[in-house]
């Protein structure tokens, strides 16, 4: 949207301008406050000696860590993280998907697997984990496929939703003309749901690397997951908080680029 | 040239608790570019005897005859306009006016022609690259019409297809539509609970009796009037006396 400031502005629409330009000012002004408030409390409080840094850490010793890791291969760990969570991601997308319209093609299936998916979705997919590792081998595999675990269902169970609800009126329109299923799906209920298939993949790169760190966690060489077990094992707590936060920030990337996405193809075909 | 004939439609449905008669008995048959209306006391079955026609439902018994062939299962010789214009907000008006070209695998460069020429002809050829969200109520009736008409349906149904709409629009498409039919040959059968627009469009009114359905009058429309559109022949003092014929008719037999 583009706003355009034309001369003819009336007085009370230049004020309603400023204050809500004044409005968002301040909140992003707070936020900033908060953040800024936090670390410099954070540092003078283990400075003097108020919380323990060996177990809380402090701002200053994460930014020596962060300098000390960029010689020790920082960048291969989030390498690893983010390209476990992308494949994962992207396997639970595409498999999601296909098993979505698998269950929509067949009314009769879709009821059948209403009981196993609502159990399965309910499950703690990390208690999976052992018979992960042992079928698919103490590795990268055993991270990606407990990532496509994590977010298989969920895909499923929102793309078959999405399906579902597309308008009867317009497949009704569609059969009137005499289409196929696969024309129904391809023509009406696929691009119905372009909205549904982002919203799921919203959820499902936050999914996927909750997927991959559980994995981490339980086997790895590399990767931020491992860096917080290691950290934590041999007390190095500076470490450990310096990798969540780069986590938060990875984490927070992915979601923005999906939604970069959603934006530039929604753009494209919605148009009101 | 007869068109249509429905011929002795029967139409019973399971319910849990018994066997519903919907349909009983029904005949009668429209002959080239006459517009027919349908109406009937609420729930009394004529949508359940639009998809029959439709090809949509397969009838306990009789058959429904287009151009002297049975209509089984969904004819390729209808068009079926539906209450909503369902036009795909993802595709522009031109894209909607070909869908169901595009469907039944017909885009020829005859077809399209075809098409652009109603898009030309109803005033719509200059919106063909807008979408459904762009344009007027009235406009996307009308885009609607012409995705029915692109197809060359031997019959089309118009099934509550304005109720949708609100009455402004709704007297504007009503005259847009009646004008369309008229100058393309269409041959029409309508379905409507508004017997003011039944009145005013048809050549004939089709009253049905309360469930189960049989016909109780095939009704001739005439005005004396030298043209005839549906706003002009409101005005008609012919157009109160079939007003009260038919209400006498459907009110004396609910229930």
């Amino acid at each position: 949207m583009s706003r355009k400031i034309t001369p003819t502005l009336s007085p009370q629409r230049r004020l309603y301008l400023k204050t809500e330009k004044r409005r968002r000012q301040r909140v992003l002004f707070t936020q900033i406050g908060i953040l800024v408030l936090f670390i410099g409390w954070w540092e003078i409080a283990a400075r003097v000696g108020l919380i323990d840094s060996f177990i809380f850490s402090q701002p200053s010793r994460i930014l020596d860590t962060y300098l000390n890791m960029a010689q020790n291969g920082l960048l291969t760990h989030i390498g690893v993280t983010v390209f476990e969570t992308l494949t994962g991601f992207l396997l639970g997308a595409v498999t999601g998907t296909v098993l979505a319209v698998l269950l929509w093609w067949s009314p009769f299936a879709s009821k059948v697997s209403e009981p196993y998916l609502v159990v399965l979705n309910s499950l703690p997919k990390i208690a999976l984990g052992p018979i992960i590792i042992i079928i698919a081998g103490a590795g990268t595999r055993a991270i990606v496929v407990m990532a496509l675990a994590i977010s298989l269902i969920v895909t499923v169970l929102e793309m078959l939703g999405g399906f579902h609800r597309t308008d009867p009126e317009f497949i009704r329109m569609a059969e009137t003309f005499g289409a196929s299923r696969a024309q129904i799906f391809f023509k009406i209920v696929f691009p119905y749901n372009v909205s549904t298939l982002f919203n799921s993949l919203k959820i499902n790169i936050g999914l996927s690397l909750v997927g991959v760190i559980a994995g981490e966690f339980l086997v790895s060489k590399a990767g931020l997951g491992y860096l917080i077990v290691y950290g934590g094992q041999v007390f190095k707590l500076d470490l450990v908080m310096a990798s969540v936060i780069i986590l938060s920030v990875v984490a927070a990337l992915m979601y923005e680029a999906v939604s970069l996405l959603q934006k530039l193809t929604v753009s494209r075909i919605e148009h009101s | 040239m007869e068109v249509l004939r429905i011929d002795h439609i029967e139409q019973t449905y399971q319910a849990k608790n018994g066997e519903v008669a919907a349909l009983k008995d029904i005949s009668f048959h429209i002959d080239k570019g006459q517009f027919f209306s349908l109406v009937g006391p609420s729930g009394c079955g004529k949508s359940t005897l639009m998809s029959i026609i439709a090809g949509l439902l397969t009838p306990s018994g009789g058959q429904v005859l287009i151009g002297g062939e049975p209509v089984t299962g969904i004819s390729p010789r209808i068009g079926y306009m539906l209450q909503k214009d369902n036009l795909l907000e993802w595709r522009t008006i031109r894209q909607n006016v070909l869908f169901g070209l595009e469907i039944r695998h017909q885009l020829t460069e005859k077809n399209i022609d075809h098409a652009d020429q109603l898009l030309k002809t109803y005033g719509l050829y200059e919106f063909r690259d807008k979408y459904p969200s762009q344009i007027s109520g009235g406009m996307r009736q009308r885009a609607a019409l012409i995705r029915t008409l692109a197809v060359c349906p031997d019959i089309l149904l118009l099934d509550e297809a304005f109720s949708a709409l609100d009455y402004q629009t709704r007297l504007e498409v009503t005259e847009d539509v009646y004008q369309i039919l008229k100058r393309e040959q269409v041959t029409t059968l309508m379905v409507t609970h508004d017997i003011p627009e039944c009145i005013s469009m048809s050549d004939f009114v089709v009253i049905l009796t309360a469930r189960p359905a049989t016909v109780r009058e095939i009704l001739p429309i005439t005005f004396d009037i030298p043209t005839r559109t549906p706003l002009s022949c409101r005005n008609s003092p012919q157009f109160s006396a079939y007003f009260d014929h038919i209400w006498r008719e459907l009110e004396c037999h609910e229930p």
